[in-house]
Order: C-alpha cells, then structure tokens, then sequence
C-alpha cells in the first residue's frame, strides 16, 4: 500500500489550531467590527474548514481526481449563491416583502 | 458478486477499491454541500432582509452551550481522525476505542441540543401560534437571572422599536434554526448509527492497514458534519453578541 499516512502529531496541531479559531471566532463576535463581522466570521470558519478538508479529511494526500471533485463542490456553491444574490440584490425596493406584505403572511 | 477477502471482483487491488470508495463518498459529500448551501442561501437572504429580528433572535441562543458544542464535535473530529489512523497502523483496539469515544462525544452534542431545543419551547420561541419574543422578559422563571432578564428586555424593547413586526420575522430566524440545526442532527444520529456498525466490525478485527475503508469512509461523513457545524455556529449563536 502506497497510502500516505497522517501522523497523530499533525492532527493534534490541526486540533489546536480548530479550538484557537474557535476562541478567536467567539472573542470577535463580542467587539463591534462593523460591516466586517460578517467577513470575519466566515472568514476564520472557513479556514477552519480548509483545515479539515485538507489533513482530517485527507484532501491534501488524496488523488488529483479526488481534489478536483473537492474544489467542484466549492464551485457551485459559489454558483448557487453568487447567482441567487444576483437576484435579490437587484431587485426594486417595492418588489420586496415589505412589512404590510408580511403581515398578511405571518399573522402572530 | 465474485469477492476474494474484502477486495471485490470489479477491482484489481485493495488501493484502487479504496480509491473509488473515497471518490465516490466525495460526490455524494458535493450533493451534501448544495443541500446545506441551499439552506445557507436562504439564511443570507433573510438575514439580509430582517437583521434585527435576526440578531435578537440569535441572542436568545445560550452561548455556552454552542460553544460547548463547538469544542466537543471537534474533538470528536479529533478521535475519528485517530481511529483512521490506528486503522492504518494495525492497532486494532484503539480503532475501537477511538471509534467509542466519537460515538460518545457525538451523543454529548446531540444531548446538549436536546436541552438547547427544550429551553425553546419553554421560551415559546418555536415558530408557530404561541410564538412570542416577549415571552420569557414577561414570564421569568424563578431560576434566572433578574440582570440578564432585564439585559435581555431592554434589548428587545429596542428590537420591536426598530423592527415593529420582529414577531413575524423572527419566526424566520427560528424556522431556520430549527431547520438547520435540525437536520444537522439528523446527520449526527446517521453518524451515529454509522459508527455503532464500525464499532462492531471493529470488535471483530475487520480493521486492518490493507483494508480500512469503512473507517476512512465514515470519518469523511464525519468530518463533513463537523464542516457544516462550524459554520452553522457563528451565523446563528454569534450574530450580534457585540453589545
């Protein structure tokens, strides 16, 4: 077997690394960084989720093929929500749900 | 089907099986991401559109207990990444024991949302006829905290002054809590079964350095999981803690 194998000692550091993004994602969520909380939350979750990707999941040590299945999903992910936005980012004013609209909707 | 050992008759060596099987988990993983990406799309959209509903909404979520959550599904990450590694190297009872401690930690997770899910319906913060923000500001149980409720009330007084419909929009926050927090969990107790199987077949030394691929198979379906926690944990415990 030529399989690559991935030593305890790398996934205790990608574990560390996890519960430090953790801590940092939570210390960011209580300071006000205006427009960019948003950024940095995602930010730090998906290197996060880079890192399990690449060694937890192996992606790093897996066939060209295997990788490029990975980064596919990305892609269209990217599509579905690049495309959508296109959307409701466009939209006139009055063609959204106002709160007269909702009401008749959501009745409480 | 012809099957010599663990190798089946399509495939020329045990690595080229293993090699398909990943490939194959990775697809249906693709199929996952936009089933949850649709869920996120949806979130973005609505987020978007009532912030204030959202943010006083994710403020009534218990933080320590998401983040308690964080830290046991990671680590839980943590010992099914080891049980694929005492696969690899033929330590057949650490498989197993590793195998156990994801299963268990994965239990403390589902456990913990249990008591996440029970103080929203006691809070009357499930979406529905008796849904109401104001619910536990009005009614305090003798447990809580006097300072956090009156935190919490001054919060929302502000919430409805800005957002006079927030009882309508925040059922959108909490549909979509419910939902994806939901079938996240839905995908943990799949997990869960998975591993109890992996567990047996471990306790018969099935697991060996020439064939592991049920244990690395699984792990991905794990790890992937954990993927989607770690995303699902900043965007609706973390919206607007910044006070």
């Amino acid at each position: 077997m030529s399989e690559h194998i991935v030593s305890p000692k790398i996934y205790l550091v990608i574990f560390l690394t996890l519960m430090a993004g953790t801590g940092i994602t939570v210390w960011a969520a209580f300071n006000n960084f205006g427009v960019f909380n948003i950024v940095i939350a995602l930010a730090i979750a998906s290197f996060k989720a880079t890192l399990v990707v690449l060694y937890f999941m192996h992606a790093r040590y897996s066939p060209k093929r295997t990788q490029l299945v990975i980064v596919c999903s990305v892609f269209w992910l990217a599509i579905l929500l690049a495309l959508t936005l296109t959307d409701y980012t466009t939209r006139p004013r009055e063609g959204r749900l106002t709160p007269t609209a909702a009401s008749h909707l959501f009745r409480v | 089907m012809h099957r010599t050992g663990e190798l089946y008759g399509q495939f020329q060596t045990l690595e080229q099986q293993k090699e398909s099987a990943t490939l194959g988990m990775w697809v249906f993983l693709v199929t996952e991401v936009l089933f949850f990406g649709g869920l996120f799309m949806a979130y973005t959209i609505n987020r978007h559109a009532f912030s204030t509903a959202f943010g006083a909404g994710s403020n009534t979520l218990d933080i320590r207990l998401g983040g308690f959550n964080t830290v046991v599904l990671i680590m839980s990450s943590l010992t099914m990444a080891m049980a694929v590694w005492s696969a690899q190297v033929g330590k057949k009872k650490l498989v197993s024991l590793f195998l156990i401690a994801t299963l268990g930690l994965g239990t403390v997770f589902l456990g913990v949302k249990v008591i996440e899910y029970k103080q929203k319906f006691d809070h009357h913060l499930v979406p529905g006829h008796g849904f109401d923000m104001r619910y536990r500001t009005q009614n305090p149980a003798p447990t809580d905290d006097p300072r956090e409720i009156a935190t919490e009330k001054e919060e929302l007084d502000k919430a409805f002054a800005a957002d006079p419909y927030i009882n309508a929009h925040g059922q959108l926050y909490f549909s979509l809590y419910f939902g994806m927090t939901g079938l996240h969990a839905l995908h943990m107790i799949v997990g869960a079964g998975l591993l109890v199987w992996l567990i047996k077949g471990s306790f018969s030394g099935r697991f060996t350095p020439q064939y592991n691929t049920p244990v690395e198979i699984v792990g991905l379906y794990w790890h992937f999981v954990d993927i989607v926690w770690i995303y699902l944990f900043p965007l609706l415990y973390l919206i607007d803690r910044h006070r």
